[in-house]
């Protein structure tokens, strides 16, 4: 974004919503903000409408707060949760269909480094785990195989939330959800592990319950997607609505699941990317 | 290698400059068009009878033509892959056929609902009903209602045509939507014609995403913020209503489409013996095979007059009305089972029992001209016109 864009046109002061002033006196454009300054900038998310305790509500306002350069990233979704979300969010984003987006955002990465030679764009890829693991596999696995520039993280809620708490190729072995009603018959599909058997040079897991290590791995992600190939980052946060429990148990029964090992924090660096990463690394915020 | 280009205007390029004969296959005549487009980007997925026409135009890539080429992995992925690059703002192109035309289907009317001017190319055939691969056109009748703009090439030189003229009604800032050129697949891209072709030294001027009703989503175009209460979100009377006026604007844009049809393509339909009191009606290689039957049929003594519609969406409704205000008979032959075009026909005149939707041919069958000859005598004998055949 060029600088000085995104501003109130003179004589529009009074008219504009609050919301849009605070962005433009105190957004994250260019600012290099991060999670560590959530509350000291206005976040690019504005209010959302997802349930009370959703850990999709609260992953993506860490997702936002982590990106290394908001003012120049365009976030491609998909149909889900955080959908719904998606329009309430201060950077040009796209939702095209469900399943989809990678494809996209393949092709929307490499007309943007035609028309911005110069300029780093990064695209960054947000959506559900049903887009990503089910129905849009195929375009998920195809730009990792192809090597596209981007980052792709997916929103791990173990359902198909929006539409009512479906089975999900993500939801936990055993369980019992609409269209699974004798419980899943088979485990979580490993996607990090395919991710790194299909191309990703980084691949995370994450939970929203640790703000600063989901920063971390979107901001490696993100780096290591410019400059070597796709990256990967998953974030676990169930879904409360469908898991039915209380919306203030989400951080604790992340911990909870982390400590029992039910949910396993990963990182699967390829050698080009750690090269990359302690070059960029060791020269303090990158 | 590459030929240095100069970028011009599409009038300079299609009408002005001198044009040269070649005689080439329609799937060449498609690598010329796009030669000549200035597309930064194509992506191929492989289907027949398209596959020949995307893997000359690889070979533009590789001569450095165009500046991206690859191979998607479906046709819906390729569909949304050519979205997302023409929704960072880039001149695109891509093309597909009969199955992999209903694989992508759910991609059309969200090109057409984000106004993006994607050009595409379809090689129409047969879809697995049962599976044939043979030339038809049943794939049009499915995309009349996704808000693209449909032109149907009869021949190579309509083929390279319209899809350089495509490009110029679909990136008009009022018009701003995909536009999609038909052709029978074989018929015309396995076969070779002479088709006249403008220098390839010339090429159009680079689409720019500024002229746009929508914003290119680069970070760089305001606004930055889009939306803030989304049409999906809730649902209230502002919300449907938001949504039905963005929907009302596709189709106004179709609409806002015709005077430019109108003017680079001379017209959405054609009429040959405007005063004849019978007509063969069609669209794409049927108004070849229909031209023949006219021949044959005016030879007999009989006065027939031949319509080609080149505009499929928009429809040449107040032209088709005018142009067969006094006819009393229109013949329809078609390339497919469905008969699509004789319904819109029928749904756009008066005393629409003046339709005979025949001769209707698929499944690889050809339409000879004899056919069209006899279903026509046929229909004269049934309205009375004729006594015996």
């Amino acid at each position: 974004m060029k600088p000085g864009l995104f501003k109130i046109s003179p004589g529009f002061e009074e008219v504009m919503p609050a919301e849009y002033r605070e962005l433009v006196e105190h957004g994250p454009y260019g600012a290099g903000m991060g999670v560590a300054d959530l509350g000291a900038f206005k976040e690019l998310l504005e209010e959302h409408p997802l349930c009370a305790g959703c850990g999709l509500a609260l992953s993506l306002r860490l997702f936002l707060a982590s990106l290394p350069a908001p003012q120049d990233t365009v976030i491609v979704g998909s149909t889900g949760c955080s959908s719904l979300a998606f329009p309430q969010v201060a950077l040009q984003n796209i939702h095209s269909l469900f399943g989809n987006q990678n494809a996209l955002a393949s092709g929307l990465k490499r007309a943007l480094s035609l028309r911005f030679p110069d300029k780093v764009k990064d695209v960054v890829v947000i959506a559900g785990d049903g887009a990503t693991a089910d129905i849009g596999l195929d375009m998920v696995m195809h730009s990792w195989f192809r090597q596209e520039n981007i980052t792709t993280v997916m929103l791990d809620n173990e359902a198909y939330a929006n539409t009512g708490g479906q089975e999900s190729g993500m939801s936990p072995q055993g369980t019992v959800l609409y269209m699974a009603p004798k419980g899943k018959k088979f485990p979580k599909i490993p996607l990090p592990e395919i991710a790194r058997e299909a191309g990703c040079a980084y691949v995370g897991a994450c939970s929203p319950a640790q703000g600063k290590r989901l920063e971390r791995m979107l901001r490696r992600a993100i780096l290591v997607a410019r400059e070597i190939g796709p990256t990967y980052v998953q974030i676990f946060a169930p879904c409360p609505t469908n898991y039915k429990f209380k919306p203030n148990e989400t951080l604790t029964r992340l911990k909870l699941l982390e400590k029992e090992g039910v949910f396993q924090p990963k990182e699967y660096i390829t050698r080009e990317a750690q090269d990359l990463l302690n070059k960029l690394e060791g020269g303090g915020k990158p | 290698m590459v030929v240095e280009q100069k970028a011009v205007s599409v009038d300079e390029l299609l009408f002005a400059s001198p044009r040269k004969q070649v005689f080439i296959t329609g799937s060449e005549a498609v690598a010329e068009a796009v030669k000549r487009a200035n597309v930064e980007m194509a992506i191929a997925y492989p289907i027949t009878p398209q596959s020949e026409s995307m893997h000359l135009v690889g070979d533009l890539f590789a001569k450095g033509y165009l500046r991206d080429y690859y191979r998607g992995e479906n046709e819906f992925a390729v569909m949304a892959a050519v979205h997302g690059a023409s929704l960072g703002g880039g001149r695109v192109f891509t093309a597909t056929s009969g199955p992999g035309t209903l694989r992508a289907m759910e991609m059309f009317p969200v090109w057409a609902g984000s106004r993006q001017p994607i050009v595409c190319a379809f090689m129409c055939r047969g879809v697995s009903l049962p599976p044939s691969i043979q030339p038809e056109n049943i794939e049009m009748g499915m995309l009349l209602d996704t808000g693209m703009i449909m032109l149907h090439a009869e021949n190579a030189q309509d083929f390279f045509d319209m899809i350089l003229k495509g490009y110029a009604v679909a990136e008009q800032p009022e018009v701003h939507l995909p536009l999609g050129v038909f052709v029978d697949g074989f018929f015309v891209t396995h076969t070779r014609d002479l088709v006249m072709l403008p220098p390839e030294d010339l090429k159009l001027a680079p689409y720019d995403p500024t002229c746009s009703p929508v914003p290119a989503f680069d970070m760089e175009t305001p606004p930055i913020r889009i939306v803030r209460d989304p049409l999906l979100n809730k649902s209230n009377f502002i919300s449907y209503a938001a949504n039905a006026s963005w929907h009302q604007e596709v189709l106004a844009a179709a609409e806002r489409a015709r005077k430019h049809l109108n003017r680079y393509l001379g017209g959405l339909l054609e009429v040959e013996y405007p005063d004849a009191s019978l007509f063969i009606i069609a669209s794409g290689t049927a108004v070849s095979q229909g031209r023949e039957a006219l021949k044959a049929l005016r030879a007999e003594g009989f006065e027939v007059g031949l319509i080609k519609i080149k505009s499929i969406r928009p429809f040449p409704t107040a032209e088709l009305i005018a142009a067969t205000e006094k006819a009393e008979l229109l013949v329809v032959p078609e390339f497919n089972a469905g008969g699509w075009l004789a319904r819109e026909i029928k749904a756009a005149i008066d005393n629409n029992s003046r339709v005979c939707a025949s001769p209707r041919v698929f499944g690889g069958m050809t339409m000879p001209v004899e056919l069209i000859v006899s279903e026509v005598k046929k229909a004269m004998l049934a309205k009375g016109l004729l006594k015996s055949v």
